[in-house]
């Protein structure tokens, strides 16, 4: 190293006037690159498991009559009803794989969110990004599913779409899982996060009302309240209002209100479950 | 307390900074300065509180009580702002192993505000000047212990932060790495950078740092350049010098030559003597010609001088290697 000259780059030329905001989005941007590199497998991650899901349950199912949800017409309303189902189970799913599983990463013993973390922004916006991030996943899973579910089911599927409650809801929904994801990635020792997998995400989605409307537990009675609990149930039951029309739904005001509740204490639950992490 | 305190000469500044992890007090009230332009070196046995003082200066630890401040910004009171002004290599690997080489330098340029286009040339000149545009598309897996060090370097100093914080950097390198990685941070600092390092070598503090500040058990013993610590703390150096025969007329005869200072010791030990004092190197020559005016044979001639070994003896009354 005789002739090595390394200048010390000038003040003026690198730091301008920036912004949280900005800031975020370049951490946004580098996201983005990562998924780009695996962009293949982030495809197959988003469109299997609706794909199988649809193909059981609303083309191999009518086509060997076990039918569920019964004979029929009432095949077609299974199948439309279960579009709602879908949605909401590949937003939440992608959304917790998507900010959880890399921290087991950053949260490994060199501490690689380290790198991030040093990134002139204050803790909460680093979560704010992840939460974003993995939102912005969601929304892409879930628009995914849409083609699946159209051209998959053996029985015609009637969808009957309130935009303006779909543009609302799908993001919102989207964000609650973000702050799901981000809640169990900081909150979960990294070395057990496969265990996350049996004891949050199985029982979020098996008892999310994604196969069956809400109301249709009344007979549970135990079973209907204590699932007010899961973020998936407000999440479906809302898609289910905004994209049918005659299978019954929680009264909408309900939903948004839920969902907005669910996004304010895991997002504070989450920054700080971050700043406990990342702020020794 | 106000949140900016004046810098005009001061990169970093602790006051009282402390911080006790359970009954732990980890690091103790200390107070610390680092000049701008200077290399200041953190030296002390692991266990010492230095990582942790790195730590709460780059807003990776939160202090229990007190203040630190780098280029005049209150690291507690407005982490994101302090974070402009530091660059931090870690004592572990944490360059993004989802990106490639030169990504992780774009991506760090992006994060400080660098435009695209700018992020993306000073990222190549980095890694030109690190000597590492031959890996610029690797997976920094790929990368060699000393090659991840220097693209950890290059990532700090990207921002031009006014204080580059090394922690124990060289623990863990092969010499040569860390020779090279020495040679980059003199470049460094001759362009103006600031560094603060922690180690617990102390040839590297000795040849690296332009002051030292000596911890241990979260406390400052002690900070000063490596000649005026050695001076002032390290003790007497001793010359011992073996001759064949019987050595009590050459200890009269030193102690004649040396006469008036008192401060010089001469004992006759162990079939030679022994000179004990401040810089009895120069009395080398004094003793051989004596020894060979008395017509004895010198078999074995050894200096020792005060080191930052004998600093830290002298300060905590233990070694500083585990």
């Amino acid at each position: 190293m005789h002739e090595m000259t390394i200048e010390v780059p000038n003040r003026e030329h690198t730091v301008s006037i920036y912004s949280y905001g900005r800031v975020i989005l370049s951490l946004l941007g580098r996201d983005l690159a990562v998924l780009k590199k695996t962009a293949v497998f982030f495809v197959i991650r988003v469109v299997m498991q609706p794909l199988l899901f649809v193909f059981i349950f609303t083309y191999v199912f009518p086509k060997i009559g076990q039918g569920v949800g019964g004979a029929g017409n009432k095949e077609a309303e299974f199948s439309t009803l279960l579009v709602a189902g879908v949605v909401g189970i590949s937003i939440i799913f992608q959304a917790i794989q998507a900010v959880a599983l890399p921290l087991v990463q950053e949260f490994g013993y060199t501490k690689e969110i380290e790198d991030r973390a040093l990134a002139p922004l204050p803790t909460w916006g680093l979560a704010v990004e992840k939460i974003l991030s993995g939102a912005i996943q969601a929304i892409f899973a879930g628009v995914v599913v849409f083609p699946i579910v159209l051209f998959v089911p053996a029985t015609p599927v009637h969808l009957h779409i309130h935009w303006l409650m779909l543009i609302t809801l799908v993001p919102l929904a989207a964000i609650v899982s973000g702050t799901l994801g981000l809640t169990i990635g900081t909150l979960i020792p990294p070395n057990q996060v496969a265990l996350i997998f049996a004891i949050i995400v199985l029982p979020i989605t098996f008892l999310g009302a994604v196969y069956y409307p809400w109301a249709s537990l009344t007979p549970i009675p135990w079973l209907k309240d204590i699932v007010l609990l899961n973020p998936l149930v407000y999440i479906n039951e809302g898609l289910r209002a905004g994209l049918t029309t005659g299978v019954p739904h929680m009264n909408v005001a309900y939903v948004y209100l839920a969902l907005v509740v669910f996004a304010v204490l895991l997002g504070t639950i989450s920054i700080r479950g971050l700043r406990k992490r990342v702020v020794g | 307390m106000n949140a900016s305190i004046s810098s005009d000469n001061v990169a970093v500044r602790t006051v009282k900074l402390r911080k006790i992890y359970g009954t732990n007090v980890a690091v103790d009230d200390l107070d610390m300065e680092l000049k701008k332009g200077e290399i200041l070196g953190l030296l002390g046995p692991n266990g010492a509180g230095k990582t942790t003082t790195g730590g709460m200066i780059t807003t990776r630890v939160l202090p229990t009580s007190g203040h630190a401040y780098v280029g005049g910004v209150d690291v507690v009171a407005h982490p994101a702002e302090a974070k402009l002004e530091i660059g931090v290599v870690p004592q572990s690997n944490t360059l993004d192993r989802s990106l490639n080489v030169i990504q992780n330098l774009y991506f760090h340029g992006r994060y400080f505000g660098i435009a695209k286009k700018q992020a993306r040339s000073m990222a190549s000149e980095l890694l030109e000047r690190f000597k590492l545009s031959d890996s610029a598309t690797l997976p920094v897996a790929a990368l060699s212990g000393g090659m991840a060090q220097r693209l950890m370097v290059a990532r700090a100093i990207m921002h031009s932060p006014t204080v580059l914080v090394l922690d124990e950097p060289t623990s863990g390198l092969d010499p040569q790495s860390r020779l090279a990685l020495w040679d980059i941070l003199r470049e460094l600092n001759r362009n103006g950078q600031s560094v603060l390092l922690t180690t617990h070598y102390m040839e590297e503090a000795d040849e690296l740092c332009d002051r030292i500040a000596i911890m241990d058990h979260g406390k400052l013993l002690a900070q000063g350049t490596s000649v005026e610590l050695k001076r002032d703390l390290g003790g007497t150096s001793s010359l011992l010098m073996k001759v064949g025969g019987d050595p009590t007329f050459l200890v009269e005869k030193l102690t004649a030559e040396l006469g008036a200072d008192s401060m010089t010791k001469i004992i006759s030990s162990d079939g030679g003597v022994k000179i004990v004092g401040h810089n009895v190197s120069q009395l080398i020559s004094v003793a051989v010609s004596s020894a060979e005016t008395l017509g004895l044979r010198i078999y074995d001639l050894s200096l020792v001088e005060p080191s930052l070994e004998t600093v830290f003896i002298n300060l905590t009354g233990k070694e500083l290697r585990d």
